[in-house]
């Protein structure tokens, strides 16, 4: 398939793996900010076929995970009217809340739809005027271009019963969260090649320059991340520290602007919550006030709802990429994709999840982070 | 890498309590992976248990007065009831075909109980009821006997049909998934993920490029070219449900082998590969409805493929792998680029990811 076979060849991968190699001298840790990039690295083992000397520690950038218990929670009480179809993501539904998950608030009768499209909801908005049509708008600046445009197009056109929750987050105050941790361990970042494609990579070439850290914006294929980590070693090795772009084929420094226009029509900058990690400031986005009327927070009175996380797992130093996944004593134990306890377990994009359903708990002769984390730190 | 003081005194760290287990059913009980196995292992199995049952294959072999019988059940509750490549009611009756067929009968016999939801169109009804007799003819069974109930508008989703299958096993052979052995070749009779994804793009009103038709086919005689190639054939399935990812897992389990997957060799329709990559499904757990899974002994192999490949319902078969008696119960793929990943099987349904 094109596009596809082209970055997952099998001779690409081995000649980049030699260069990896070849450029390496010294031990580096890096991370990859994207859950789909993660996804990638442990759906085709790429973190196995790298030298020992890399590590790579997987970042925030599962929208899934990060969305906070209370807004899952808010979620639900919507969900769970009488007068409420209830449109997310897919995966979306298994997340749970303190209670239950999406999935569960369904079999008990709520009208819980899968959309493709945040723009079907428009559709289902027409199609049942006596009902409220509740969009969950959660993301990072990749949705976002979607969402807005749903709720732009909502007022255009006057549907007055389609409102969104807003979950979105941003990725570029994440990693100035991380690099300005004590504990931080990340010497260079595969940037994230979707949000970027929307975004641009300005933001960070701030962040590099002030930091002094590498960040080379990656795609999600084999190939990509494999360029990727060669064109961070190499920074890393040579002593540079500049943002580059492996992912040319979908990423310009400006990003998209029709896409990047439409959310500054429709969002402002804000503080956002972020299940595992906590409070991070102008770090996500909510409705600008000509565009609140489409609040669903407002609409259906929910603001009270305040879940408290209760600490028990690691997944906020997962995210930070401060430990592994199987470093977590209930790490396929309690904590599994049917029972999730901790963010990065529900959703596929999730670390946690993506170490379990590719087996990285149960792979035979499996590298253990321990060993790997001694040689590298 | 901080110590363990460190870690204590992290800010963050929050995450919620674990659930309960499943109060109420949810749609992944029904999804063929484990919250299916879960039904299974905690409901039906300890209430009904016998030696048949037991066996969990897709279908009980009886022994009856010296005559061999296979038996099985299934329903379908397919939305929509017409789709590309098929409908609810060849479904149906191939459906069942097959699961006879996968233990090496000849089907024979078909019962078929229908639920009709009040307000369906009579016009679709014979819709489904002409597809069932032509898919019948095709396979060479007899529809003996049925049942047909209506419910109230909104308590069903127009027409659901369960359908019993009758076969005769005239061959002396023991086909059945705790049968893996080392060495064994795992076979594949065609391209995945075609019936999954066709229901997929009608449900959601997707439209791809290429069209994406069901699979939907009967199996026997496939089966029985397979047996006169050799009887040295040991396992075989149907991946419906759950795909070729969750047969593999029941098969290692149920055998405790382990298998060994190479992922390049397992045929994936450009159109259909396609449609999982923008909706971030894998395949390998995508449903299929005409194709099967076989475990071979390695000297019967060749034969057996050489076959499959001569069949119409065979052309695109390989061998997508072995079985392996290191890691028992784990299915490993190898992936495209020389990596490697464990094939697991599924919680509930899969769900499309967001990006």
């Amino acid at each position: 398939m094109k596009y596809l076979d082209e970055y997952r060849d099998a001779g690409l991968a081995q000649g980049l793996l030699e260069q990896i190699r070849s450029a390496q001298k010294h031990p580096w840790v890096l991370m990859e900010v994207c859950g789909g990039q993660t996804h990638s690295i442990v759906k085709f083992g790429i973190d196995d076929l790298l030298p020992s000397g890399i590590e790579l520690v997987h970042g925030p950038g599962c929208p899934v995970c990060v969305t906070p218990l209370e807004l899952i929670d808010k979620a639900h009480a919507i969900a769970s009217r009488t007068d409420v179809i209830f449109c997310s993501f897919g995966d979306m539904l298994r997340v749970p809340g303190s209670e239950c998950d999406l999935l569960t608030v369904k079999s008990r009768g709520a009208d819980v739809r899968v959309v493709y499209s945040p723009l079907e909801c428009l559709k289902i908005a027409r199609k049942h005027p006596d009902k409220q049509v509740v969009f969950f708008a959660i993301g990072f600046e990749t949705t976002a271009p979607a969402n807005a445009m749903l709720v732009w197009r909502a007022k255009q056109e006057g549907l007055e019963n389609v409102s969104v929750l807003v979950s979105h987050v941003l990725v570029p105050p994440a990693i100035e969260a991380i690099l300005d941790s004590p504990w931080n361990r990340v010497q260079g970042f595969l940037g994230p090649g979707h949000v970027c494609a929307i975004m641009g990579f300005r933001e960070y070439e701030e962040i590099s320059a002030r930091f002094k850290v590498p960040i080379v914006i990656t795609g999600f294929e084999p190939v990509d991340l494999l360029e990727g980590v060669l064109m961070a070693v190499r920074q890393l090795e040579e002593g540079r520290a500049e943002v580059e772009n492996q992912y040319v084929r979908a990423v310009m420094r400006d990003g998209n602007t029709a896409a990047r226009r439409i959310v500054s029509s429709v969002f402002e900058v804000c503080e956002r919550k972020w299940r595992g990690v906590g409070p991070i400031p102008q770090s996500g986005y909510r409705l600008r006030t000509e565009f609140e009327a489409f609040d669903a927070e407002r609409r259906f009175d929910v603001g009270a709802i305040d879940t408290q996380e209760p600490a028990v797992c690691i997944s906020g130093e997962v995210l930070r990429g401060i430990r592994k996944p199987h470093d977590c004593p209930a790490f396929a134990k309690e904590c599994t994709p049917a029972h999730p306890l901790g963010a990065t377990m529900v959703s596929s994009e999730g670390a946690c999840a993506a170490y379990y359903l590719y087996g990285r708990h149960l792979k035979p002769g499996n590298r253990s982070t321990e060993g790997k984390a001694a040689q590298t730190g | 890498m901080p110590d363990d003081k460190d870690h204590r005194v992290m800010p963050g760290g929050a995450c919620p309590v674990a659930l309960p287990d499943h109060k109420q059913i949810v749609l992944g009980h029904g999804s063929g992976g484990k919250l299916t196995q879960d039904l299974i292992e905690k409901i039906f199995l300890p209430n009904f248990r016998n030696d048949y049952l037991a066996q969990l294959n897709d279908q009980a072999v009886l022994d009856l007065n010296g005559s061999r019988l296979a038996f099985t059940t299934d329903s379908f509750v397919v939305t929509p009831i017409f789709f590309p490549g098929g409908d609810i009611g060849r479904l149906a009756i191939n459906g069942t075909v097959n699961d006879l067929a996968m233990c090496g009968a000849t089907p024979r016999f078909i019962a078929a109980a229908f639920i009709l939801e009040e307000g369906l169109a009579a016009d679709d009804l014979v819709r489904v009821v002409e597809s069932m007799r032509m898919a019948a003819a095709e396979a060479g069974v007899l529809l003996v006997t049925g049942d047909t109930k209506v419910v109230n508008r909104g308590k069903g989703d127009q027409v659901f049909i369960t359908t019993t299958g009758l076969g005769v096993l005239d061959r002396p052979v023991k086909i059945s998934a705790d049968e893996a052995r080392p060495g064994d070749r795992i076979l594949l009779s065609g391209t995945i993920g075609d019936h999954g994804m066709a229901i997929m793009s009608q449900r959601e009103g997707l439209e791809f490029e290429g069209p994406i038709e069901s699979d939907t086919a009967a199996l026997h005689t496939l089966v029985a070219a397979m047996l006169e190639a050799s009887p040295e054939i040991h396992c075989l399935r149907d991946p419906t449900r759950g795909g070729v990812a969750t047969t593999l897992n029941e098969i290692a389990s149920r055998s405790d082998v382990g298998m060994e997957i190479d992922g390049r060799s397992i045929p994936v329709h450009e159109s259909v590969r396609g449609a999982c990559e923008i909706l971030g499904l894998d395949p390998l757990y995508v449903a299929n409805e005409g194709k099967l899974v076989a475990v071979v002994a390695p000297e019967a192999s060749e034969a057996v493929l050489d076959r499959m490949r001569s069949h119409p319902l065979g052309g695109d078969a390989c061998c997508i792998g072995e079985v392996v008696a290191a890691h028992p119960r784990r299915v490993l793929v190898k992936t495209e680029i020389g990596g490697s990943r464990v094939l697991d099987v599924m919680m509930g349904e899969q769900l499309p990811r967001i990006c």
